[in-house]
This record gives C-alpha cells, structure tokens and sequence, in this order.
C-alpha cells in the first residue's frame, strides 16, 4: 500500500529529494557527515530515476499532475523515455561522482566549505534533475536557473584564482541564455496563453503565420545554445572545466550539457515540432554547419592543448558537435545517434575528467609537461585515461565506436553521406591529441611530479572505473542504450507529423 | 518601409530599447560591476515585457468584485515574480565573485585581470 503510493510519486521524488536535502546539508556542518547525507542522497535519486526508467517500459509516458491541478492549470511533470534517459545520466553521474569527491574535495577545498559544497552539488543535481523532469515551460527556466547559480558556486570553489573570474564569466553567460529563454517562453505564452509545453504545441499558430513565434524559436535556440556550449558559443567553457574543482568538472561536463541538448530536443520537437523547426526554419541546416564547424575547430585547438583538463574541455565542445549533429539531421537515425552520444559520452568524459582528478591529487598539476612519464607511478588511473581516450577516438569495443557507427550510419540513411565521412576525419584529429599525452605519460622519463606521485586512493580510482568499465560494457553490449535511443528518437518525431 | 510604432506598443519599444542598452553594457564595459548593473537592466526590459502581456484594456486588478467582468491577467505577474527573485540571487552571487576576485587580484578591471593571468 505504501509502497505503491510512493511509486505513485516517484517523478516529484527525484526532483524533491535533493532539493529538500539540500538545505539540510547545511545545517549537517561537519565535513563527513555532508558528504555521507549527500551521498545517500544522490544514490537514493540513482534509485528513483532506476525505477521511473523501469516503470516506463509499462507505460510510455508518464504524466503527474503537482498538487492534483489538471494541466493547462496546474505544473505537470511529463517523463518520456528521452527524459528517462537524461535522468538516468544525471543521477548516476551524480552518485558516482559523490565517493570520488571525498577525497578529491578534500584536497582542493578548505574543511570549513565542505557542508556548502555538497549543498551546492546538491541543489545543482536538483535543478539539472527538475529542468528534465518537468513538462511546464516556466518550471524548466527556475530549474534551470537553481542548477546554474549552484553550479557558479561550486566552479569558485576552485583552488586557482582563475576559477573565480572562469565563474563570472560564466555567470554573464549563462544568465543571458537562461533570460534569452525566459524571453522565448513569455512570447510564447503571449501567443499561445499556455505554459504547458504539451498544451503550447496544440496552440501554436500555423508555421510562417505569426512572426512572434519566429522570435520565440530565436531567442530559445539561442538561449539553448548558449547553455549546450554550441560553438562558437562556447567560450565559458574551456576556462570553467580548467578551473574548477576536479570532482566539479567531472560532474558538470557529463551532466550540463546534455541537459542543454535535452532542452534544445525539447523545444525543437515537443514545441515547435520538426515541421516548424527544420522545414519553416532552416535550423537543421545551421545545427549542422556549427556542428562541423565545433568537430572541426574545437579538436584543433584540443591538440596544442599542454593543460590536459582545458584539451578535454575543447574536445567535450568538439563532442557535442557529433550530439548536434545527430539532431540536425532530423532522422529519426540522426537524433538517436544524438541520444546515444549524449549517454555515451557523459560515461567517457565523467571517466576521463576523473582520472585527470586523480593525476591533480597525487602530482599536483595536470599541465602535460607534469604528467611525463606518469603512468609507471600511476598505471591504474593512466589505464583509465587510455579507455577512455580510445573511447574518445571511437575505437571498438568501447562506447565512442557505438556512437560513431551509429551517427555515420544516420549520414548515409539521410543521403547526406560527406557529414559521415567528416565524423571520420574529425576523429583523426582525436587521435592526435589523445596520443600526445599517452606519449608523454608512458614514453617520457619522469617529471619531478610524476616521480613523487603514488597511485590514487581506492575511493577515487574506483568510481573511475566504474563509468570506465561501463565505457567498455556498453561499447560492447549496446542493445540497452541503442534500443532505449531508437524509442526516444521515434517518440520525438513520431509526436508531430 | 515605414516604420510605425502603435501607441499601444509603446512598452514593447521600451522593452526592446533596455534590452538592447543592458546587452551592451555587458558586452563593453570592462568593469565588473557595471558588467552585473547591464545584466540587471537586460533582465529589467524582461520584467516589463511580462508584466506588460497581463495588461488587458480596460481590465482591473484581479480580486473577485461583483460588478467586474473583466481583469487583468495575474498569471505573468506571478510568473515575473518568481524571475525578479532568481534576479537578485544572480546579481548577489555574481557581486560576491566580484567581491572575490577583488580579493584575488586586487582590481574589478577586466583588462587588468587578464594582464595578470597572462604574466603568470
């Protein structure tokens, strides 16, 4: 009877939880103790978003109602399978970042800020959770702006003076998308009179017959944009992933982003529908200029790159490149490959940014020249890195080929076969700058640095190793995620004519 | 082409005219501070485009009266409301990282910052 209630309840649940745990964790204090309660916290909503997932095989989409209130009126929280999906990355990348942060916080920031940190990490996962969950336009912009304003906190907290200014312009930045899509939401309500996205499709005008939705879809494409880091509007990027604290930008890089890809494929396909999007707007065509143009630009930078953390933050910019790429084809094909991306690379970057969590921790720096011949001191965590950079370049066997094949295999379905050959190209340039520090870490005598570093705690390796390990697994068992991608993609299409 | 503004439109025009001013200010000043006074006015120009679409002609304030039968729309009201609060924690926090970086590096001058990252 319980129990059935609770699963009754369960899409408010994951977005309330860590919400509610969030001020709690303040009034915790004690470094442990926040860590422990956060920790329960992020694993419980792991938990909740395992179930609603499971729970969606029966149902296909599920609908909740906040406070009873039917939902033109009330809030209603909409979870389909492509929001399923995102929730499942967010929570699990959370969870799995919480045992890496003890030791990784405890290094790089002062015992004092603990209980605030995890407040923040808290209220972030909260905002990234709800901006999913929820299906009312007006609820996706405040949850939007929770996840953001933690997530400044949590990118000052850095040890080096740089994150400080690395926030503020990231704050400059991001308030701008979040108000650019406030703006699209307020023209559309003037259109429409709904919040309801569902109910804002139904509602909208005849394509090309009112130019105040036109402005509405420029200003939430821009917004989205801005907040997905879209070259070449990712120059808040590279200097928030270098800056901030390791256990921050492993979470952020797999998790932020795909919330702003979630956004764009929301507004694009419930909304505005691919209709108005890709035949009355030419946004397809644009999704895929930038696209290239961030596959292309962003590796080239990635591989004169000597600080490692800012190579990876240029090559996440170049990734979500394939990811939009996908969603610019407007095949059902294209934006599941988008999707599958999406899961995949979340798994190789949160791996990735965590072993270059360990390297900070044990040589003190992740500059290129510091990490020369680290792997004969640290061979588990420099093993990880070389998955996950095999991973990056789209080896097989591990989850960057599954996306790839997929992605290329979209190019030719859709006629448009040069984008796969440029998917192929723009991966050599992964070669190159994934090899420069497999070069340098494992054929190069050792830097003072390396020397003096050990191996990693246990409690950082191993969530390493787990999002590794799941790089690896599902590089080689993609039924789960292939399948799961095709529904969503079918689903987002097949949702308007 | 003629460009012709409606009497009616004239809060629209302010709009687009404080969102324009706030963009730049973000975009050239090189201070700070004044960088977070642009946000703020960007996001003023987005407090009145909403509180202008609850405006209805001839409508009153919405409380149940006999006698009325037309209102103004509450719904963005209440909507902006919710904005200006996630305005003011903007501006606060970002204030606080000016405060920081001021602590960090002695000046709230963009220029200036960059002068000493570079020197490292």
């Amino acid at each position: 009877m319980i129990f059935q209630s609770i699963t009754q309840h369960l899409p408010i649940l994951q977005v309330v939880l860590p919400l509610i745990a969030a001020p709690l964790c303040v009034l915790l204090r004690r470094p442990a103790l926040s860590w422990l309660f956060a920790l329960a916290v992020t694993w419980a909503s792991f938990a909740i978003s395992i179930a609603l997932f499971i729970q969606l095989e029966h149902v296909g989409t599920i609908v909740y109602e906040l406070g009873g209130w039917p939902a033109p009126w009330g809030i209603e929280y909409r979870i389909g399978t492509t929001s399923a999906i995102v929730l499942v990355v967010v929570s699990g990348i959370g969870s799995v970042v919480m045992p890496f942060a003890k030791a990784s916080v405890t290094a790089e920031i002062e015992p004092a800020r603990h209980y605030l940190f995890y407040t923040c990490y808290l209220l972030c996962l909260c905002g990234l959770l709800g901006v999913v969950a929820t299906g009312d336009a007006f609820n996706l912009f405040v949850f939007l702006e929770i996840s953001s304003l933690s997530s400044y906190v949590l990118i000052g907290m850095g040890r080096d003076r740089r994150a400080l200014t690395a926030a503020f312009q990231y704050l400059i930045v991001g308030t701008i998308g979040a108000t650019s899509i406030v703006i699209g939401i307020g023209l559309l309500y003037l259109v429409t009179g709904s919040l309801n996205m569902a109910d804002i499709a139904t509602r909208l005008p005849e394509p090309g017959t009112n130019r105040t939705v036109l402005v509405a879809f420029a200003f939430l494409g821009l917004g989205a944009a801005l907040k997905l880091a879209l070259f070449p509007l990712h120059v808040w990027l590279p200097n928030v992933y270098t800056y901030a604290p390791s256990a921050v930008t492993a979470f952020l890089a797999a998790t932020a982003t795909k919330v702003g890809v979630y956004i764009l494929l929301r507004f694009i396909f419930t909304v505005f529908g691919a209709g108005f999007a890709f035949t009355a707007m030419p946004l397809d065509t644009m999704l895929m200029a930038l696209a290239v143009a961030a596959m292309f630009a962003a590796s080239a930078i990635a591989i004169f790159e000597n600080n490692v953390k800012r190579m990876l933050a240029y090559s996440s910019v170049a990734q979500i490149g394939y990811m939009v790429l996908g969603i610019g084809f407007a095949t059902v094909g294209g934006v599941a490959a988008g999707l599958i991306h999406l899961f995949n690379h979340a798994l190789m970057k949160g791996g990735l940014f965590m072993a270059l969590g360990c390297i900070f921790l044990r040589a003190g720096s992740v500059r290129r020249e510091a990490m020369a011949g680290i792997a004969r001191t640290m061979p588990w965590t420099m093993a990880a890195f070389v998955l996950g950079g095999l991973s990056l370049i789209g080896v097989p066997l591990t989850v960057g080929f599954i996306s790839k094949l997929y992605l290329i295999r979209a190019a030719f379905e859709a006629g448009l076969w040069p984008f796969g050959v440029l998917v192929v190209l723009s991966s050599l340039l992964a070669v190159a700058y994934v090899w420069r520090v497999v070069e340098t870490a494992y054929f190069r005598e050792p830097s003072t640095e390396a020397a003096r570093a050990t191996e990693a705690p246990l409690s950082m390796l191993l969530p390493t190793w787990v999002l590794i390990g799941a790089c690896v697994y599902f590089g080689i068992d993609a039924e789960l995620t292939v399948d799961t991608a095709f529904r969503a993609a079918t689903s987002l299409l097949g949702a308007q004519p | 082409m003629t460009i012709e503004i409606h009497p009616g439109l004239y809060n629209y025009a302010i709009v687009v005219m404080l969102m324009m001013a706030g963009l730049y200010i973000v975009i050239t000043r090189g201070n700070l501070v004044k960088k977070i006074v642009g946000l703020n006015v960007f996001q003023a120009s987005v407090f009145v485009l909403y509180i202008t679409m609850g405006k209805i002609v001839g409508g009153t304030a919405p409380i149940l009266e006999a006698g009325i039968e037309v209102y103004s729309n509450p719904l963005p009201h209440v909507l902006i409301l919710t904005a200006i609060v996630v305005g003011v924690a903007t501006t606060a926090l970002g204030l606080a990282l000016v405060v920081r970086i001021r602590e960090a590096y002695g000046t709230i001058e963009e220029d200036e910052i960059q002068r000493q990252d570079e020197a490292l």
